[in-house]
């Protein structure tokens, strides 16, 4: 069937767009609390003043003539991702994993020069991939050195952990994996396979990629059905305190998981996508309806975490 | 009060009131709600002729007086030589013409449009009855009271017993036998009944009119009779003893004041000839509300000069491809680039009909982003290659005007009409979109914009959408509602339903 009926989306607490910017987003997130997470620089400030742990920024350019010293503040830097500080949706940025001289290498092996990656951030600091058009401000951040757990799940790409978070109450988690279609980016619409995570285990329920269900990871073949993220019991914590450092009542954060750092807030949105309801193959709402009813008013976020592991698993 | 239900609020109380004031141009000012409807307008000229006899020559001519069943939209004088003014008198307008001496036949004209008025007129009670003026002969007078109690056997009420009595005069003249009229010689049927009328004690009075009737000319004047009963005065026509105004007749004045007075002249003659054209129902609204001096019209879009009025007739579509724009992104799912660049699109096919607006800008975009692809390998910054596509647009659509008007094909001449700073930023995004997310996001938000355009197009170019926009502009209330009950609307979207298919079987079991 092409379509599904309406009452049948509704029976199983599925949300859609509308419902998500009028009932969640337009009633819990303060407008003037967007530019906290809208400019990625301001979120990793506040992530320093919450002790949350982020990816390290190496520097950042401003301005057109600032372009010209690339070569001084890259020498000595192999790998490192570019990216726009009011991007979103993986638009405008370049992940680079190797070096030779004076030509660098994305995850696909593709050959960059100087020349490129000057380009890329003029069109960055022109406005090209941000929000609104407007002037922006290109950041380099330390390649994170993702877990080799995820080796056979992600094609040239770090994985990240998407996790909706309301009123601090981690309630629905889906883990996304780059393929080669998504360039090594995990934004969903961009390919990449979102794979729904049981909140209670952090093992994986479904995968998805472009809307439909999939068994096996299109590049490399391995079966999701294996996955187990790790540092779960990190990661809960971590996210629920974004409730803190932003304000925000419903958000959903992205949280890469570093070798040797552990689970690091990558970026966190005020408008988080709704695929993860495919992904874990259930709506949002009921999770929703329960924060908003009965869970406890409680400002420690390990507290909301022990809520969550109660109420939220799937079994 | 939640927010939720003060949206409500308003959107009702505009919903309510666009839809109040709507209804009351088209109720009582006669604004039509469909384009093309027509109402009849009359022409009513009136001819005064008489032959001068060289004394000073005053003409007095009583005008159509208001509580008529018309009303006038527009009146005009002719009478070269004369001198004239309108004057006042009681109540009564009265046109005057004088001159100082003239020989021979004379004419004067006098011409109205009128349109019928539904409402029905309030009409001031009788005055107090004067003393009666009747000067009846012994024999008149028995003759009369005789017919008078022999109605009166046969009637039941004041208006009965008039028109009763309207019929018995009618067919006894018909018939010419003796009776009463024979006793009153030369009397007419109307003169008749209002001397009747007077000795029974019933108010009553003449009635001047002049009957509508297309192509007809040297008319007189018809009369007709009108009695006060239960607080109401009813015209009842002596010619078939109908009571209620007739609908073919323009009452042009009550009361038996003289139809002309005349001073310096003899063989006076008032003739009326008629003729009945239709005129677009709109037109004759307003030219009756700038009579009526309605402060509503006065300061509507109608008061504005023509130019600025033809402006905002198209500004008035605009929320017209606004709500189409909000019913597919909101309700449907659409996908579009830019919110409003469709309805800037629509805008233009308007000009250039949607046909060869596509053909125009599909070529012009593809062209574009051919050359805005070379361009993005020479490093320039954004607002200097935005500009430079802008520049190229330009030369892209004087090369296409030329060469296709050489080729005779005028049609895209049109290509003007494209504001080519959309044009600039539809190729700029279009082709990030193509590098970002592949051609086929290009075809899905491209041809979601075109199609919504083009929606947007048919809605704004309905005749009858054009027509409500642009004569009710109150209706943009009614918009207004619309679009914040769907500002509020959390259900799904239409391609929700297919986005969220696989959900409905459930995976787990
Ligand atoms: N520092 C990094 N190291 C490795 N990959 C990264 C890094 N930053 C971003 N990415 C990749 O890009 C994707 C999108 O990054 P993110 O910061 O979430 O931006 P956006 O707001 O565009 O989604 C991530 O899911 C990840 O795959
Ligand atoms: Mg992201």
């Amino acid at each position: 069937m092409l379509f599904v009926k309406p009452s049948l989306l509704k029976e199983r607490g599925i949300i859609g767009m509308n419902r998500r910017n009028v009932d969640y987003i337009a009633r819990y997130n303060d407008r003037k609390l967007y530019p906290i997470v809208d400019n990625k620089l301001i979120t990793k400030e506040y992530a320093k003043k919450h002790n949350i742990a982020v990816p390290e920024l190496i520097n950042s350019i401003q301005y057109q003539f600032e372009i010209k010293q690339l070569e001084k503040i890259l020498t000595g830097i192999d790998k490192f991702v570019v990216k726009p500080a009011q991007g979103a949706g993986g638009k405008g940025i370049l992940v680079i994993t190797d070096r030779k001289g004076d030509i660098f290498y994305k995850p696909s092996g593709k050959e960059v020069t100087f020349d490129d990656i000057k380009r890329h951030i003029s069109n960055i600091l022109s406005g090209l991939h941000s929000l609104g058009g407007k002037t922006d401000v290109a950041m380099f951040e330390k390649l994170v050195d993702f877990d080799p757990v995820f080796e056979p799940y992600s094609y040239e790409g770090v994985p990240d952990v998407r996790m909706i978070v309301f009123q601090g109450y981690p309630i629905m988690a889906m883990l996304r994996c780059s393929t080669h279609e998504s360039d090594g980016k995990a934004n969903l619409h961009q390919g990449a396979v979102g794979v729904g995570i049981d909140i209670k285990t952090g093992r994986s329920l479904f995968a998805v990629q472009d809307g439909r269900m999939i068994e096996k990871h299109p590049d490399t073949g391995s079966a999701f059905s294996e996955l187990q993220v790790p540092h779960w019991e990190e990661i809960l914590p971590l996210s629920a305190a974004c409730y803190e450092m932003t304000g925000m009542g419903y958000l959903g954060c992205d949280i890469v998981i570093d070798k040797n750092l552990g689970a690091l807030i990558l970026e966190v949105n005020a408008r988080p996508g709704l695929a993860i309801q495919i992904a874990n193959d259930e709506g949002l709402l009921k999770r929703l309806k329960m924060v908003e009813e009965h869970a406890p008013k409680s400002t420690s976020p390990e507290e909301r975490v022990k809520y969550s592991l109660e109420h939220f698993a799937t079994d | 009060m939640s927010s939720r239900s003060q949206v409500y609020l308003l959107a009702v109380i505009f919903f309510a009131l666009g839809i109040g004031l709507t209804l009351y141009k088209n109720q009582s000012l006669g604004f039509p709600l469909l384009p093309g409807q027509s109402e009849e307008v009359w022409t009513v000229e009136s001819k005064v002729t008489f032959e001068a006899t060289g004394d000073p020559i005053t003409v007095s001519m009583i005008l159509p007086q208001t509580g008529s069943n018309m009303t006038v939209l527009a009146e005009s004088f002719s009478a070269p030589n004369y001198g004239f003014r309108v004057k006042e008198e009681n109540g009564q307008r009265r046109a005057i013409w004088t001159q100082r001496s003239a020989q021979g036949p004379q004419t004067i004209y006098y011409k109205l449009d009128v349109v019928k008025n539904d409402e029905p007129s309030s009409l001031a009670p009788p005055s107090q009855q004067k003393p009666s003026s009747l000067t009846l002969t012994a024999a008149q007078e028995s003759r009369a009271k005789d017919f008078l109690s022999k109605i009166k056997a046969s009637s039941a009420d004041n208006l009965s017993f008039s028109i009763e009595m309207v019929n018995q005069l009618k067919t006894s003249k018909e018939s010419n036998n003796r009776s009463v009229n024979s006793e009153f010689k030369k009397k007419s049927v109307s003169e008749l009944s209002l001397i009747l009328l007077e000795m029974e004690g019933i108010p009553s009075r003449l009635v001047r009119g002049v009957s509508l009737e297309d192509g007809r000319r040297k008319q007189k004047a018809v009369d007709l009779i009108e009695i006060y009963n239960e607080g109401q005065w009813i015209i009842i026509n002596p010619k078939n003893g109908l009571e209620g105004t007739p609908d073919d007749v323009f009452v042009w004045q009550r009361g038996g004041v003289s139809l002309l007075d005349l001073e310096g002249g003899v063989k006076s003659k008032v003739r009326f000839s008629t003729i009945e054209n239709d005129q677009p129902a709109k037109t004759v609204a307003l030219d009756k509300s700038n009579i009526e001096q309605s402060a509503f019209i006065d300061f509507s879009i109608y008061s504005l000069p023509t130019e600025s009025q033809s402006a905002f007739k198209r500004i008035l579509l605009v929320p017209i491809g606004a709500l189409v724009v909000v019913l597919l992104r909101i309700i449907v799912g659409l996908k579009t680039s830019g919110t409003f660049m469709p309805i800037l699109i629509a805008l233009a096919f308007i000009d250039t009909t949607p046909l060869t607006g596509l053909a125009i800008f599909l070529s012009i975009v593809s062209v574009g982003l051919w050359i805005r692809g070379y361009l993005s390998r020479m490093n320039l910054l954004l607002v200097a290659r935005i500009s430079a596509v802008v520049i190229i647009v330009i030369g892209l659509m004087g090369f296409m005007s030329v060469i296709s008007y050489k080729l005779g094909m005028t049609q895209a001449l049109t290509v003007t009409f494209f504001p080519m700073i959309i044009l600039a930023w539809t190729i700029e995004r279009m082709s990030i979109i193509w590098e970002e997310d592949g051609p086929k996001e290009v075809m899905m938000q491209g041809g979601g914009s075109l199609f919504v355009a083009l929606l947007a197009y048919f809605a704004m170019t309905n005749p009858v959408i054009e027509h409500i926009t642009f004569n009710f502009p109150e209706m943009l209330l009614v918009i207004l509602s619309i679009t914040l009950v769907i500002g509020q609307y959390n259900g799904y979207r239409l391609t929700e339903l297919y986005r969220f298919r696989d959900l409905a079987k459930g995976q787990k079991g």
